[in-house]
């Protein structure tokens, strides 16, 4: 059920600022794509821009293609929450809803959806936890408030919502970057997991990170603060942190820039 | 030495101990008790004041005593310390102190009509001789009254502020927003009047044979606009304070944007939202030109609100406070002690409704 991402020439904007500039890349099923980069270069801005979030600011807009399978997600009569419950997104800081418990929290997707029998829900809740590796810490408190658990529960609670709703692709944007180091673990052990079933990308500032987890890696970069983010190389994650083409991805992941 | 060591050498940054004196908590009594005794001594001797103007010199005395003392014992930085705590209760005295004098006066000299025949009899055919009489006519006039207003301007108050937290965008936007906060301005009876031109004297006579009718209705209209403006501009600031964060997460999960508003957003914002319509609500219900103008006011029960004259515990006041019968003003505070009653008990319903839902 994972889906073939196809990026060409995607160019993004915040009203007249240009944020990346014809950015192609494609993503292969069931792979991990991790997107590097100096802090403002438009690794966010592109992974929101594959599920189309990107358009919820004011004034953003985007140009070029984006297909999934195929189909291009910016076609005039595509329904963007369809799009948005095939690709769902794990944001940088947890946002478990802080009204709902924890058990409404990972059935949110579903139940706002329309999903109403309570077996489905329960099953989802349980599968679903299980998948984000939390399952056995909360189990015997779904009733509590989900903004009640730690920073790093908060997280795997944020990517069992997003995989109740059984989405084909997961983008994480930075998900670890405000967690310790034993949450960050148990997320990239997750990651290796969800890979079976999911295409993933994620954002990271964290080198190593990308090393470990992904398959494909691709470093983003700008010439100076103003110019456009482009998509500088794009490989395997071996070659790029072994042997990489382009200088400047070689600079960046050895320190010597940014 | 670095230079910013050089610059700061003669600034002592660092205290030599970490233990400093402190100012005994029996000194400070005896400054008070020495100031009180001071100031009447020399208020009440010299004879140039009453009682308050004693207690404007001992609060002086006091802070200057209190100055001197812990400068004494403790230092200049913790003196001035303790003075600015002294000035701030201060502050918070004199801020409840009227609040406590309404709530004292309300009580003591409202509670002597506190009984069955207040609640339970209108002020028909009650002569300026008669000591009973009582405010049941008022008082559901308040209620139904108020409760109208609240139900037309909680649904649009809320949906107007939705709409400019949420979807407005440019021109329009901004221009309902400044109308909106040009209406927070509008005086009471300048609504009173727009609805007695508009409703009772136009409208009302189409269903009424051609004749134009008071009605609670009207007062109802006349509240709500009042209320409008109050409550899309405090659910607005509660909608703000939603974070965004919580908006993209619902998205990213492919719910639509107005089950976003009405499942996350609504929720998260519900106790402000709850507290800017009490605010709504109290002021509405304390309003007496309005009702004055388009519903009359009555001495006689009238249960109907759309048709007919009908009074409000407000009004209810005003003209028992301007009555000539002797028997008038208790009738009157305790109408007034009701109405804050009544408040208050909304009030806090509304804020118990709001919590119920959320989670412990």
């Amino acid at each position: 059920m994972a889906k073939r991402i196809e990026a060409s020439n995607v160019t993004s904007y915040y009203g007249s600022f240009k944020a990346i500039d014809g950015i192609s890349m494609t993503v292969e099923p069931k792979t991990i794509t991790a997107l590097i980069g100096p802090s403002g270069c438009g690794k966010s801005t592109f992974l929101r821009s594959v599920n189309r979030m990107h358009e919820v600011l004011p004034g953003a807009r985007i140009e070029g293609r984006l297909t999934i399978d195929d189909q291009n997600i910016y076609d005039a009569d595509v329904d963007v929450t369809a799009v948005r419950r095939m690709i769902g997104m794990v944001f940088q800081r947890p946002n478990p809803f802080p009204t709902m418990s924890i058990y409404e929290n990972v059935v949110a997707g579903l139940k706002l959806n329309g999903a109403k029998k309570k077996s489905v829900l329960d099953d989802a809740c349980e599968n679903s936890l299980r998948s984000a590796n939390l399952w056995d810490e909360v189990k015997d408190r779904l009733g509590r408030p989900g903004a009640g658990l730690s920073g790093g529960q908060q997280q795997r609670l944020c990517i069992a919502r997003t995989i109740a709703v059984e989405p084909q692709v997961v983008l994480m944007d930075e998900p670890c970057s405000a967690l310790d180091p034993i949450s960050t673990l148990a997320i990239e052990d997750l990651m290796f997991k969800l890979k079976d079933r999911f295409t993933i990308i994620i954002v990271t500032h964290n080198m190593q990170q990308a090393a470990r987890v992904s398959d494909k890696t691709g470093f983003f970069s700008i010439d100076k603060t103003g110019d456009p983010g482009r998509l500088i190389e794009y490989d395997d994650t071996q070659k790029i942190f072994s042997n990489p083409t382009e200088k400047k991805t070689e600079d960046y992941i050895t320190g010597r820039f940014g | 030495m670095s230079l910013l060591q050089k610059e700061l050498s003669d600034v002592v940054m660092t205290p030599s101990g970490l233990r400093s004196k402190r100012l005994p908590v029996a000194v400070n009594l005896v400054i008070a008790v020495a100031a009180i005794v001071v100031a009447a001594a020399l208020v009440l001797g010299l004879s140039i004041g009453g009682w308050p103007l004693v207690a404007v010199v001992a609060g002086i005395l006091y802070l200057v005593g209190l100055f001197v003392a812990a400068t004494r014992v403790e230092g200049r930085r913790s003196a001035r310390n303790k003075i600015m705590q002294a000035l701030i209760y201060a502050a918070c005295i004199l801020a409840v102190l009227p609040l406590a004098s309404v709530v004292w006066t309300l009580i003591s000299k409202g509670a002597g009509r506190l009984d069955g025949n207040f609640f339970g009899s209108s002020m028909n055919n009650i002569g300026a001789r008669d000591p009973l009489g009582g405010a049941y006519h008022a008082i559901i006039g308040t209620l139904e009254q108020v409760g109208l207003a609240t139900l037309m301007a909680v649904p649009l108050g809320v949906l107007g502020a939705i709409y400019l937290v949420e979807y407005g965008r440019g021109r329009f936007a901004l221009t309902v927003r400044f109308f909106v906060d040009v209406m927070t301005g509008i005086p009471s009876i300048v609504a009173g009047l727009f609805i007695l031109a508009f409703w009772v004297l136009i409208v009302s006579p189409w269903f009424n044979n051609g004749t134009p009718r008071f009605s609670g209705f009207a007062a109802s209209l006349a509240l709500t606009v009042l209320m409008l403006p109050t409550i899309v501009r405090s659910t607005e600031e509660m909608l703000r304070l939603v974070p965004g964060p919580l908006r993209e997460g619902a998205y990213a999960l492919g719910v639509p944007q107005w089950k976003t508003i009405l499942k996350i957003v609504l929720p998260t914002a519900l106790p402000g939202i709850v507290t800017g319509v009490m605010l709504a609500v109290a002021r509405a219900a304390g309003e007496t030109a309005p009702v004055l103008l388009v519903a009359g006011g009555a001495a006689a029960i009238n249960f109907d609100p759309f048709a007919g004259n009908q009074s409000s515990l407000a009004l209810f006041v005003y003209q028992q406070a301007g009555d000539a019968s002797r028997y008038a003003p208790d009738r009157a505070w305790t109408a007034a002690l009701t109405l804050v009653a009544l408040v208050l008990i909304l009030t806090i319903a509304a804020k118990l409704l709001a919590r119920r839902n959320r989670l412990s």
